[in-house]
């Protein structure tokens, strides 16, 4: 499956959080999906199969970790860049997020374009959209 | 013979009559012994031929000399003491014994040419005739007959000659029947003589001057003697039996005497020794020779016997030693027993103390006087009665053992005295009682131990209690303690996890303050005016000044929680520089200060925490850039070898810091610190307390120079290995 643009699974519980980050990453020429917990993001990964997902952690239901761990252990995801952010400054939390599998951890508070660049050197120069 | 011839005084007096003659032939032949017959024939002529006083004188056995026999109308001792020299060929009674006729002396007169011989019957004139054995007979004279008739006359020579000739014939006759009597006992003695030698097992035998054997028993004779059947190796033996016999026996003869020794012999037949006892006497052989009588008593028996008695005795000895060692022993030990001892016989008298129980039952000796000696006695005497008692007992009792207690009196001090007396029975066979030992155990001590035993105990159980109660007040304390310290533990807990969440919550809007103050800027959302952008900026820079205090504020937490994680790895100091300038890039550039970093060669790699190495450098610099004006901004690292250290120094030329605010610039919250920070509208006041304590945490320090108006220089000084706690 090609695609013109790369696709990125926003997942925050928290809805400032989660807008502000779509709508920067549709801004950066990303294609953008949602998810407000990890039931509905594995969901979504398993139906999109998005190219990232950046993934707040402290989730109700089934937190980060957990989706992370599940995606992961499915041969169809566990292919997808899977980029944590959590609000928990704690190098333990950060230590859980890639036991869990994430590729990168980024603590909040982050400025959108840090987080976009995290996600572009996450997903390489051919994946990621042309820079402006 | 010139010899004169007196004239016959009675001319021929009726001699002649042979029915006279024939008389003293019957008195002769009638007689049995020579003194008997020469009696009865000087008795005859004293009757028939007027010899009134005459004597018979014989020559010895040995023939050496002649000596008087009988006498008639003669003193008998005259007659005994006479004795003549037969070696004196010149006495004319040796001429006479030498003749063959009878001579007669005359009394001796003046011009007598011959003098008269020395005779119990002179002076005056007598006859001697020799007596011969007969006509034929050579071996000379037997002996004489001396006769003497009245004064003045000359007796019949005739009449006396064949008187003497009877005699004579008779005396040859008896000497001959008493030779040869004399020869048969002798030959029956030799023969007693032989056989008492061999009934004698005793070896005996007679040996001459040169050893050489005379006579020998059958005893001697098996030892050292052979004959032609004799094998070789009895001979051999024989020999050398004889060289050992003749060898001690000339030991002997020089010692003289009779002598006694002992002699190793050889038993011929078996050749076992045989020890002889030797004893030896010098024995006359004639002729001045000297041999030797040996008899040897075999006491290779008795030699056994001996030994084995020597050997039983010295055994007896050892024994009566051991015994009188061990009785020695035994009186060492009861002697240094403390405790009294006594031993009793069967009838209860005392037979052995040791000195305590003497002390006991003995009055002391020179005590006898004064009135503390009868008081001694006194109690001596009932401590005899009561030990009589308790004995008394003991033999009453069937059990060999007895054990009872008894107050027996220091005959010295009157103090009673707690005694345990223990007795057993001893025996010489079962049911057999020989006597009793008893030891006295003086219980006085025992009972002063009690005493103080359970004052000990009373003390002792007293301190527990007091203990039980100290350690019971103890564990209360202590389980308040441990209550406030899980108290304190889970306040503290609740703290780091109070802040922890604080600082998640507060992150959350920050995100979005943060993040949508970002897009406007970056224009997401269209142009801004100058002077939106202006307050746009001023937005981020507050929201990033709140994140800075909520991340101190949580730092600070964790160090003082003892949580904060150290990860150790190896890292050089240039590529934390390049980290550090990266990430204040923005700040740098804000400033207008020229901002250099130097590593000069040499400075190793850094074994440390690199991220809080990084906080620390970053913050240094942001502080540096912050509080200098113009001018610059030194980075630069340096390695201290000596200490194994390296520092990182951050030099700036700006507004200084005064010596009161350099004393407290490092406290958290410190108020010139806070008020200091507070004043550049910058910081919490947290940023160099968390340094400091993180240098700490990474086994270094922060150092401070400053001159108010000149600049500061804050150094960072770290091992350069940390070793992972």
């Amino acid at each position: 499956m090609t695609r013109e643009r790369p696709l990125v699974l926003v997942v925050d519980d928290f809805e400032a959080g989660r807008e502000l980050c779509a709508e920067y990453m549709a801004f950066r020429g990303y294609g953008v999906a949602t998810a407000k917990d990890g039931a509905e993001a594995i969901e979504k990964a398993f139906e999109l199969a998005p190219d990232a997902i950046l993934m707040d952690l402290s989730l109700p239901e089934i937190d980060g970790w957990e989706a992370t761990r599940r995606l992961r252990a499915d041969a169809r995801t566990q292919g997808i860049k899977i980029i944590a952010l959590t609000a928990h400054a704690l190098e333990a939390e950060r230590d859980r997020a890639l036991e869990a599998g994430c590729d990168a951890v980024v603590t909040k508070p982050v400025p959108p374009n840090e987080l976009e660049r995290v996600v572009r050197d996450q997903l390489g120069r051919d994946k990621a959209p042309a820079d402006e | 013979m010139g010899v004169a011839r007196l004239d016959t005084a009675r001319g021929s007096r009726g001699s002649k009559d042979p029915a006279k003659r024939l008389a003293l032939i019957d008195a002769l032949l009638s007689e049995g012994d020579a003194a008997s017959c020469a009696l009865c024939t000087l008795e005859w002529l004293a009757a028939e031929a007027g010899a009134e006083r005459g004597l018979c004188a014989l020559v010895e056995t040995e023939g050496r000399s002649l000596r008087g026999l009988v006498g008639h109308g003669v003193d008998d001792a005259e007659v005994e003491a006479m004795v003549v020299d037969l070696g004196q060929s010149t006495d004319p009674l040796v001429v006479a014994l030498e003749s063959r006729e009878p001579v007669t002396f005359e009394a001796p007169r003046e011009g007598t040419r011959r003098p008269q011989p020395a005779t119990p019957l002179g002076p005056a004139t007598f006859t001697v005739a020799p007596l011969t054995a007969g006509a034929g007979d050579t071996r000379g004279g037997l002996g004489l007959l001396l006769v003497a008739g009245p004064e003045g006359t000359r007796l019949d020579e005739g009449e006396l000659a064949w008187a003497a000739g009877r005699l004579g014939v008779r005396l040859a006759a008896l000497a001959y029947s008493r030779a040869r009597e004399a020869e048969v006992r002798r030959r029956r003695d030799v023969e007693w003589l032989q056989g008492i030698l061999e009934a004698v097992t005793d070896p005996i035998l007679l040996t001459d001057a040169q050893g050489r054997i005379l006579i020998a028993n059958s005893g001697a004779e098996h030892l050292l003697t052979t004959d032609e059947e004799t094998g070789e190796g009895r001979r051999r033996a024989v020999a050398l039996n004889n060289m050992l016999f003749s060898a001690s026996l000339f030991t002997n003869a020089e010692e003289g005497g009779p002598t006694r020794r002992e002699l190793l012999l050889v038993n011929p037949v078996d050749g076992q020794d045989l020890l002889f006892e030797l004893m030896t006497t010098p024995f006359p052989l004639g002729k001045g020779e000297v041999g030797m009588v040996s008899i040897l008593r075999d006491v290779t028996d008795l030699s056994r016997a001996t030994a084995e008695i020597e050997e039983n005795y010295r055994r007896l000895r050892s024994a009566e030693a051991e015994v009188r060692a061990e009785r020695d022993r035994l009186d060492v030990i009861l002697s240094a027993v403390l405790d009294p001892i006594l031993v009793t016989d069967p009838a209860g008298n005392i037979v052995l103390m040791n000195p305590p129980a003497d002390h006991l039952f003995t009055a002391p000796a020179g005590a006898g006087a004064g009135a503390g000696g009868r008081e001694a006695e006194r109690r001596v005497r009932a401590n005899d009665a009561v030990f009589t008692s308790f004995a008394s007992d003991i033999y009453a009792g069937r059990s060999l053992r007895w054990k009872k207690e008894l107050t027996l009196t220091d005959p010295e001090s009157g103090e009673g005295i707690p005694m345990e007396a223990v007795s057993a029975k001893t025996m010489a066979r079962p049911g057999e009682e020989t006597a009793v030992v008893t030891i006295l155990h003086d219980q006085s001590e025992a009972v002063e131990r009690a005493r103080l035993y359970e004052q000990v105990k009373r003390h002792s159980e007293d301190l527990e209690e007091r203990v039980r109660e100290a350690t019971r007040e103890l564990a209360e304390q202590n389980e308040l303690l441990r209550r406030q310290a899980l108290q304190l533990e889970h306040a503290s807990a609740m703290k780091s996890q109070f802040l922890a969440n604080v600082s998640h919550e507060l992150r959350t809007p920050l995100h979005a303050i943060v993040g949508y103050t970002s897009v406007l800027l970056e224009g997401m959302s269209g142009e801004l005016s100058d002077s939106q952008r202006g307050k746009l900026q001023r937005v981020d820079s507050n929201a990033n000044h709140l994140l800075t205090i909520i991340n101190d504020l949580l730092d600070l937490t964790r160090i003082e929680s003892g949580k904060m994680p150290v990860r150790v790895e190896e890292f050089p100091v240039q590529a934390v520089f390049e980290e550090v300038r990266t990430e204040a890039e923005s700040l740098i550039q804000a400033s207008d200060l020229r901002v250099t970093f130097r590593v000069p060669d040499g400075v190793p790699a850094l074994e440390s925490d690199r991220q809080k190495v990084k906080q620390i450098v970053l913050n240094l610099l942001s502080n540096a850039l912050k509080f200098t004006p113009d001018g610059e901004v030194r980075i630069e690292a340096r390695h201290e070898p000596e200490e194994e250290r390296v520092a990182i120094a951050v030099t700036d030329t700006g507004i200084g810091i005064s010596e009161d605010h350099q004393q407290t610039i490092f406290e958290a919250f410190g108020q010139s610190g806070g008020s200091f920070y507070a004043s550049a509208q910058s910081g919490t006041g947290l940023g160099l307390s968390i340094c400091r304590r993180l240098a700490t945490i990474l086994g270094g320090d922060i150092t401070l120079e400053s001159e108010e108006g000149v600049g500061s220089t804050f150094t960072l000084v770290l091992p350069r290995t940390l070793e992972a706690a």
